[in-house]
């Protein structure tokens, strides 16, 4: 095991003199609490929404509907952008094929597809699940396709004189090959999904996060603005935490290969 | 029986927009569990003769059979090891030999016994969990000899299998494969770079030449061999009888000759 010097206490730090000073500054009345709520404040309402129902559910309610949606989108994204991406490694047809439309759809922010995902799927589940798949899709297939054409020629044609199909190639030896890439793709497809997911949750849809805080804005209520940036944030590091976990784990046992 | 035919073989790489005639016309036949070995200068193109057997890459005129029918694409009758071993390196020893069996449905007790048998015959009982990273270079080609030889190829093709390992190493496993071919002949084509491997484990040696890449000459090793009785000795002792030393001497003049063509 490789020693790391201890750095928490930094970010401890960091994290003490940040609220301290955003604390400080609003007890100080140097800023308006509109404009500027305490944390003191935040944390306060946070509790509150926790208890008592604010735009028909409680906080923890709106935080599980998003994650839902979340989930849905982003493992659909996977479901299908890893396979595309794999095929894409395997076959120049693939490859020729997917590249240039892929390529242009990349550069089209989630959120410009809001209208369409309500047109098409509706403001329920349907239409956010499609702005986060959008979100989360071009990392799964890109890293699944860089991944993919990484794997040693030589395993394929391993492979292929020792029988194997190409349902067991990708499977057995271009996915397993491909899987740090991926992994990695999933982290960075996560973060740009819970994104899209709420900027969607700000345009169309009636309950989760984004929800919530596009309400606290038509209530002018900047503490239910900031507590619910707060949970999208802290929920942002939790889902990035876990993958982040889990690209150690496959590194670990792939890295020593 | 799985012989090898080659007719009017021809291959014609693009290089850098040119045409590049690797292999120009070649005529030939393997018999059946015939061991044979192809040496030749870099860019003779016994590595793309060999590819074309294992369907890895195709001839651009003419036509090679095995067992009377044209290949045409990759398949488990004739598997290839690699000089890169080629291991999956996410599976273990156990599932690296029976991956080629299990493209075949063999069931999990003809899978255990094959796995031991193997293992048994090459010194390496109590590795069936361990990963190929764990092992060295030569245990790690034994593996990949073990995982074609258990699917039971009528062609086994090696291109120079023990041409990253050591010295020393590389004796042991010439005179393992030699154990190996004895119990377990097959039909082998076997590239290599080292004249003295390619006459202590052929019956046939093929002698190549470049630009382009054709047939030299063809050595018969297995008269001899059978003949001073090589099988009845170590393979260093076998290395130093004057029979042996005649036919190395033999193929390296060839050789450079081929290689000297060229200066």
């Amino acid at each position: 095991m490789r020693r790391r010097r201890t750095l928490w206490p930094y970010a401890l730090t960091s994290i003490v003199l940040f609220f301290g000073l955003w604390q400080g500054v609003v007890s100080a009345g140097l800023v308006s609490n509109f404009v500027l709520p305490s944390p003191v404040e935040v944390l306060d309402r946070l509790w509150t929404m926790a208890n008592r129902p604010f735009a028909g559910f409680l906080i923890q309610e709106h935080l599980a509907s998003s994650f839902l949606r979340f989930f849905y989108g982003f493992a659909l994204a996977a479901i299908i952008g890893i396979p595309v991406g794999l095929a894409m490694g395997r076959f120049r047809l693939f490859e020729e094929f997917f590249t240039p439309l892929f390529e242009s759809y990349r550069y089209i922010a989630p959120l410009a597809w809001v209208p369409f995902a309500a047109l098409w799927f509706g403001t329920g589940i349907g239409g956010p699940i499609m702005v986060i798949f959008t979100g989360a899709f071009a990392p799964c297939v890109l890293n699944a396709y860089r991944g993919a054409q990484l794997v040693d020629r030589y395993l394929i044609e391993a492979a292929q004189t020792h029988g194997a199909g190409e349902f067991r190639i990708a499977r057995e030896v271009l996915l397993p090959g491909a899987l740090p890439s991926i992994v990695a793709g999933l982290r960075v497809s996560a973060g740009l999904g819970w994104q899209s997911l709420i900027g969607a949750e700000l345009i169309v849809v009636s309950s989760g996060i984004g929800y919530v805080l596009v309400v606290g804005q038509q209530n002018l209520s900047p503490d239910i603005v900031m507590a619910s940036m707060l949970v999208i944030g802290l929920t942002g590091l939790v889902i990035d935490y876990l993958l982040r976990f889990a690209e150690a784990r496959v590194r670990a046992k792939w890295g020593a290969a | 029986m799985s012989d090898i035919h080659f007719e009017g073989v021809t291959k014609v790489f693009s290089r850098g927009g040119r045409p590049f005639t690797a292999i120009d016309g070649i005529d030939f036949h393997v018999a059946d569990k015939q061991f044979i070995s192809v040496v030749g200068p870099s860019g003779c193109g016994k590595t793309t003769l060999m590819r074309m057997v294992a369907g890895l890459d195709h001839p651009t005129a003419g036509s090679v059979a095995v067992a009377g029918r044209e290949v045409t694409g990759p398949g488990p009758e004739r598997a290839v090891v690699f000089q890169q071993f080629a291991l999956f390196p996410w599976k273990t020893v156990y599932d690296n030999i029976t991956f080629g069996m299990r493209s075949k449905g063999a069931s999990r007790a003809e899978r255990d016994e094959a796995v031991a048998y193997y293992l048994k015959l090459m010194k390496m009982e109590g590795t069936e969990d361990s990963y190929p990273h764990q092992l060295s270079g030569g245990m790690q080609q034994r593996v990949a000899i073990a995982r074609s030889y258990a699917i039971d190829p009528g062609v086994l093709l090696m291109d120079e299998p023990f041409g990253a390992l050591d010295a020393q190493t590389r004796t042991i496993m010439q005179e393992e494969l030699v154990r190996l071919a004895r119990v377990n002949p097959r039909t082998v084509l076997f590239i290599t770079h080292s004249v003295e491997e390619a006459v202590y484990l052929a019956d046939r040696v093929i002698v190549m030449g470049r630009n382009p890449g054709r047939i030299r000459e063809v050595i018969d090793v297995a008269q001899t061999r059978d003949a001073e009785a090589w099988a009845d000795h170590p393979i260093d002792d076998v290395m130093e009888m004057p029979s042996f030393t005649h036919l190395r001497g033999q193929v390296w003049r060839l050789l450079r000759e081929e290689m000297g063509s060229d200066r």
